[in-house]
């Protein structure tokens, strides 16, 4: 069983659904990360999503454009993203997946990028601009070197595509909230629930599902996962913080408090 | 096989594909289908037709430019006078029948990117003519290096939104335009102006430009009663030339060009020649040829042409490049701007900078070949929204 697995078992038992924390790496600069990474872990994230930054984000809004813009800035390479997976791996046991755009993956090789992600600790990927149609070659090489291939599925897929994008995704399954690029919303949509709904009745519980884009606060997290998700992913709301707080300090407490409001929101009953 | 048969699956050989957002899937699908139904529909094809002659004012001539030719000295240069398609350039080809296309598929809103504003006007042009509503996207340093067509489509009616992103230029364009239509797919049209993005559109915006090489294909056996030795067109998409190219893509005899912008020179780094000075990439949702470093981030690119400041091209050409079906070549700004001067004095037609840099190779290329050849210049648009840019790079400004 993968990592990514383990720990969604775990919170089943616990009657609990997950917390994914996106940041993107090297944001506001690479000696940050792993020390960013700690603190969402002490208060309560599940799994780390680390944002491999690239020039042209096209699913992003402007909150996680302006982090990659900062994150370039500050000297972040892929390289450099792989020694910060590394280290957040050496300090805690949880699972690390990556979202990178495809272009980075396919610039580096696809082998030689998995062979790395395996080397330094990185349990799942996630790729936004790769669609399972173009996926063979990287489906292949993630799967020989095990790390979770996580696809994504949005209120636009139909039943045929969401069974088929199932069948590809492994880790879990990442459902694209609303139609637009990442970033704070002030509500839960009802398209929102019924894609939930609709990816429960394909999948019967046999891969976890987690929603993302737009959800930024403990009542969001508390609807999506009272609704069926098994996880809630949030961003931008941990990179507005990172934005907001000149004094690093100040950043991690500001961090590790909103990190436990959202957590406590996974609580089940 | 020939080669005309492309697309096969989306892609040319290895180029092309699909690499969107899954938001994007089913629209791409759905309008992948909904071409290539209207494509075999007589009265769309009608539809278009019409537009194309009584709205944009084809065929354009294919003119023999003598004085140019003597200037030159060597192979007979023709043009083909997209200059004089409505709206000043080649885009409204494209336009005319993506919006018609928008119509037919019940989208109300129509979205578009543009560089040197060009296919913002043609995008704005259409859609007034056909009443569709229309957005722009354009980078801010587009905006302020083109300001006469900013206000051009403003006069159409388009709203024209300012990019502010990245290098504010025409990838930036597409960024937004892109994330725009991830947020409104449902009632709104993408409509691309270049051989670029994910399939269906290299295939789609290719078809209707294709008019300009079966216009090429009968003028010049009217004129000279065989085919063309060589082609040249400019790239920076790539709409114009595989426009030109494709319906001669299966006459070995016939010579393609395709002329990149390269800037301040290759070695500068300060170029916008995806392929002569690119590698293979994913970007804008296809595989293909595009500036980048070495982590893959996509570079800024620089070209005195807006309209071939972009650092990918159509998968297409880094196909017909790969089989060396196609030569590519490039022209530096300098150049570029020698043929601009050129060929406004010999002949009276002021060119846009985007063709002066197809017209800088010919040149070349004319000279080297017998006064019994001939080749055929795609003139993509004309220059009148280039004055001020030449004016100040020839130290003269207005």
């Amino acid at each position: 069983m993968s990592k990514i697995a383990e720990t969604f078992s775990k919170l089943r038992r616990q009657n609990e659904g997950g917390l994914i924390a996106y940041i993107t790496a090297g944001d506001p600069n690479p000696m940050y990360t792993a020390k960013i990474a700690d603190v969402l872990i002490k208060g309560g994230a599940d799994i780390i999503e680390l944002g491999i930054p690239f020039s042209d984000p096209i699913a992003d809004g402007p909150v996680i454009q302006a982090a990659t813009l900062r994150s370039l800035k500050a000297g972040t390479t892929v390289k450099k993203v792989f020694r910060m997976s590394e280290e957040i791996k050496k300090e805690n046991d949880i699972p690390l997946v990556v979202l990178s755009y495809f272009n980075l993956i396919y610039r580096m090789g696809i082998k030689n990028f998995f062979d790395s992600a395996k080397a330094f600790g990185i349990d799942g990927v996630v790729v936004p601009d790769l669609p399972i149609e173009e996926a063979a070659e990287y489906k292949k090489a993630a799967e020989a070197h095990e790390i979770d291939t996580i696809f994504l599925a949005a209120p636009s897929t139909s039943i045929e595509r969401l069974r088929n994008i199932a069948e590809h995704t492994s880790g879990f399954l990442y459902l694209v909230s609303i139609f637009g690029v990442t970033g704070v919303r002030e509500k839960i949509h009802g398209s929102t629930i019924r894609l939930i709904k609709r990816a429960r009745q394909v999948t019967c519980g046999r891969i976890p599902l987690a929603v993302g884009f737009g959800i930024s606060r403990p009542e969001h997290v508390k609807t999506v996962i009272q609704s069926g998700a098994d996880a809630a992913i949030v961003g931008s709301g941990f990179v507005k913080i990172i934005e907001a707080n000149k004094y690093r300090n100040r950043m991690l407490e500001a961090l590790y408090d909103y990190t436990r409001q959202l957590k406590t929101a996974t609580v089940k009953k | 096989m020939r080669l005309q048969k492309y697309p096969i699956g989306g892609k040319y050989g290895k180029y092309g594909g699909q690499f969107v957002p899954e938001t994007l899937m089913t629209a791409i699908k759905e309008l992948e289908t909904a071409y290539l139904q209207a494509k075999e529909d007589p009265e769309f094809r009608e539809q278009l037709n019409y537009y194309l002659k009584d709205y944009a004012g084809r065929p354009t001539p294919l003119y023999f430019a003598e004085n140019f030719t003597k200037a030159v000295g060597g192979a007979k240069v023709y043009l083909k006078r997209e200059d004089l398609a409505h709206g000043g350039a080649h885009k409204i080809n494209n336009t005319l029948g993506q919006a018609l296309l928008a119509k037919r598929t019940g989208k109300s809103r129509v979205i578009a990117e543009t560089g040197a504003g060009q296919h913002g006007v043609a995008t704005a042009m259409a859609c007034a003519a056909l009443g569709l509503r229309s957005e722009i996207y354009m980078g801010a340093d587009d905006m302020k290096r083109q300001r006469l067509n900013v206000f051009r489509m403003k006069m159409l009616g388009a709203n024209v939104h300012c990019v502010d992103s990245g290098s504010r230029t025409l990838k930036d364009a597409i960024n937004e335009a892109l994330r725009d239509w991830v947020a409104n797919v449902q009632d709104t049209y993408y409509l691309i102006g270049s051989v670029v993005g994910p399939h269906p559109y290299p295939m789609m915006v290719r078809d209707f430009q294709s008019v300009i090489g079966k216009e090429i294909r009968s003028q010049f056996h009217e004129k000279e009663g065989r085919l063309p030795d060589a082609l040249v067109a400019c790239v920076g998409g790539g709409s114009n030339a595989i426009g030109t190219f494709y319906p001669f893509l299966d006459d070995a005899e016939v010579d393609l060009y395709a002329v990149e912008a390269g800037g301040e020179g290759l070695s500068s780094g300060k170029h916008a020649a995806s392929i002569c000075g690119g590698d293979e990439g994913v970007f804008h949702g296809m595989l293909t040829y595009i500036i980048q470093d070495e982590d893959g981030q996509i570079l800024n690119t620089h070209s005195i042409s807006a309209g071939l400041d972009y650092p990918g091209v159509g998968p297409e050409h880094s196909f017909l490049r790969s089989i060396g079906r196609a030569r590519f070549v490039v022209a530096t700004d300098k150049e570029a701007v020698d043929a601009f001067v050129k060929l406004s004095r010999s002949e009276g037609i002021v060119p846009a900078l985007e063709p002066s840099h197809a017209l800088a190779f010919a040149m070349k290329l004319a000279k080297t070949l017998g006064k019994d050849r001939a080749i055929v210049v795609t003139l993509s648009g004309r220059g009148d929204k280039d004055v001020e840019v030449v004016a100040n790079y020839l130290g003269e400004p207005i």
